[in-house]
């Protein structure tokens, strides 16, 4: 079956019937180079959600202050509702089974110069936990330490681009910066994978923030990094004690969801996860029954191929050719231009999805799209098993064929 | 050679059942050269099928060179016509995207003889019909003449006990014809058993016995003196 002899006969076959080789190696190939793109597609928007949730550290939640919408315990409505010092120590104190860390975030604008050199940047009054919660990495120098926070010092830590805008290509390690009035030190530069706005930023204590604005005790918002080991239900079950807790905390009614807001990076993170998953199910669902279309095309093809060499056979029959050597010719001659073209398909796909890495990123949120060999090995070996199987019926039908039945066409 | 006795063929054709062969007994020695006449629906081509294996009667038996010929399955009917006949048909039947060459070569490829063996005896015998410089020509590229005598060599090349043409001057003309009969004697002159079906009396002539048939049995079964070909040209 697989004599040297039987493989010339095949490929004198195939050469002279170029046209039926392509068409049908066509198919095949189309059908695998559609579902490693689907599926490299699918790969590729999971990347990107990913990527999104890998900026930042996932086992975050943030508090937000707002307005009540209702009165409670004699205060009126639309209070609002400002989150201070004994909130960070509160919560310390009382979730020590949950609180990895916890850092406030007081944003302000301020006009920072250095010698010539002056521009507008966002400061942000935190304490050493920010670091974690943004992911934040240190290119030289250091972040703001508890040090700082309790000596109310004038330490900063810049952005890489702001070091960039104001200082060139000097080194801005030691030097004093004017921020807003007050003349602080650079004690580090930082880089940060959030893309240029959060590398146009700077660090300084909040404690410092809060002297400066003349000793006050509000503190923006609330950042907590909580245990990894939770898990997502432990940060459920903590984001609704903290609620509880705080409304009890600051006289807000039970009912009222608009005094402060919470941002549960670890909820958000598992509703993506669930998107992402329920696209790629409906992604394989396409992809195999793009899988299946190619089968059946190759199946149409095969039964085509065997009526269009009906007489061919017969004259084959007639001098001598068995049955089973009828049905090899076919089936091998099928089996070579699928394995050929089905791996071909696949590479074509694979080179593809290679080739675009990050260029459907910003418009189409594709992130190096892929697939795993193995999965794109299986899926060809899949079309080829089932094409072959599905070419036996019709070549078992051929070689069925009565010579004087397939002679007799004059 | 050949010996077949109380043949029975009917085909069903819907409700109706067609008898078309309706006991036929007739024996074939070594050496022949046999026309089998009749007009069209006397159950002449059947008969041939039969006795090709390409048909199965429904009773009587067939018995070729002392082997009984009964119910084979496809396989083995298979390596019988491989090994025991060759055929000569009347569209010739040649395998159109192959040459000349490779259509003679084919039954050997099928008692699975080396490639080169196999080309060196095709081209032997395609030298024979006198086609050597074709041979590397494909059938549409050969005239109708050309094309019959590729097949006369194709059903020669295994060297069968018999060889049974139908028809096999039915599409070409007359000058044609006559070389192609003309090959068909010297290779009977050989000592090869042939069996001819045709509706030309002038084509039968050529033969050395006439059987003829009419609505599925034999009516006449005569030795005739052999008209060479040649004569003719």
């Amino acid at each position: 079956m697989f004599s040297r002899d039987t493989w010339q006969e095949i490929f004198l076959t195939i050469r002279k019937n170029k046209l039926r080789t392509v068409l049908s190696g066509f198919t095949v190939s189309l059908g695998i180079l559609i579902f490693v793109g689907l599926v490299g597609l699918t790969n590729g928007l999971q990347n990107t959600f990913e990527y999104f949730f890998s900026q930042d550290a996932t086992n975050v939640m943030y508090i937000f202050p707002g307005r009540t919408s209702m009165p409670y315990k004699g205060y009126k409505a639309l209070r609002q509702i400002e989150l201070e010092n004994s909130d960070l120590e509160d919560i310390k104190k009382d979730f020590p089974m949950f609180v990895e860390y916890i850092s406030p975030r007081i944003f302000r604008s301020a006009l920072v110069k250095y010698k010539e050199e002056s521009n507008n940047y966002t400061t942000i009054g935190v304490d050493w936990g920010q670091q974690f919660a943004e992911k934040t990495i240190m290119m030289k120098g250091r972040y703001i330490n508890q040090e700082d926070v309790k000596n109310r010092t004038k330490n900063a830590v810049i952005g890489r681009l702001v070091e960039q805008d104001l200082f060139g290509n000097m080194n801005s390690m030691g030097k004093y910066i004017d921020v807003g009035g007050s003349v602080f030190k650079v004690v580090g530069v930082f880089q940060d994978d959030g893309g240029d706005n959060e590398e146009r930023q700077l660090y300084i204590p909040y404690t410092t923030r809060q002297l400066i604005e003349k000793n006050t005790d509000k503190i923006g918002q609330i950042v907590i990094g909580f245990k990894e080991e939770l898990g997502y239900t432990g940060a459920m079950a903590f984001q609704r004690s903290l609620e509880k807790y705080l409304k009890q905390k600051k006289f807000i009614s039970p009912e009222d969801n608009n005094g402060f807001f919470i941002r549960n990076v670890a909820d958000q993170l598992k509703q993506n996860q669930d998107f992402a998953f329920v696209l790629a199910i409906i992604a394989a669902l396409v992809a195999f029954g793009t899988i299946i279309a190619g089968i059946i095309g190759i199946s149409n093809i095969m039964v085509y191929v065997v009526k269009e060499r009906t007489k061919e056979i017969g004259i084959r029959k007639a001098i001598g050719a068995t049955p089973r050597s009828v049905i090899s010719v076919i089936l091998l001659e099928s089996i070579f231009i699928t394995t050929i073209s089905g791996f071909l398909g696949m590479f074509i796909g694979i080179a593809l999805l290679g080739t675009l890495g990050d260029k459907l990123m910003d418009d189409y949120f594709i992130l190096n799209p892929g697939i795993g060999t193995g999965l794109a090995v299986f899926a060809t070996l899949l079309l080829i098993i089932f094409g072959t199987l599905a070419g036996y019926v019709p070549a078992k039908r051929a070689a069925r064929i009565k010579p004087i039945v397939a002679l007799r066409d004059e | 050679m050949i010996e077949i006795k109380d043949l029975h063929k009917s085909y069903k054709m819907g409700s109706n059942s067609l008898h078309v062969l309706k006991g036929i007994n007739f024996n074939v020695e070594d050496g022949e050269l046999v026309a089998i006449m009749g007009s069209s629906g006397s159950g002449k081509s059947t008969l041939l099928n039969i006795l090709g294996m390409l048909d199965e009667a429904d009773s009587g038996t067939y018995v070729l060179d002392g082997i009984p010929i009964k119910n084979l399955n496809e396989t083995k009917a298979a390596n019988y016509r491989n090994k025991f006949l060759g055929f000569i048909f009347q569209s010739f039947n040649l395998i159109n995207y192959k040459t000349a060459l490779e259509n003679v070569a084919l039954p050997l490829y099928y008692q699975k003889m080396p490639r080169k063996q196999r080309q060196e005896k095709a081209m032997k015998y395609l030298e024979q019909v006198g086609l050597k410089e074709w041979s590397h020509h494909l059938p549409s590229e050969l005239s109708g003449g050309q094309k019959q005598r590729v097949a006369i060599a194709r059903a020669m090349v295994a060297e069968p006990k018999v060889l049974l043409a139908d028809e096999l001057t039915g599409a070409l003309d007359s000058k044609t014809s006559y070389e192609v009969m003309e090959l068909i004697q010297n290779i009977n002159d050989q000592g090869n058993t042939i069996l001819v079906v045709t509706h030309e009396p002038d084509i039968a002539q050529m033969c050395k016995r006439i059987v003829h048939l009419k609505d599925g049995v034999i009516v006449k079964d005569e030795k005739v003196k052999q008209v060479r070909a040649k004569v003719n040209v």
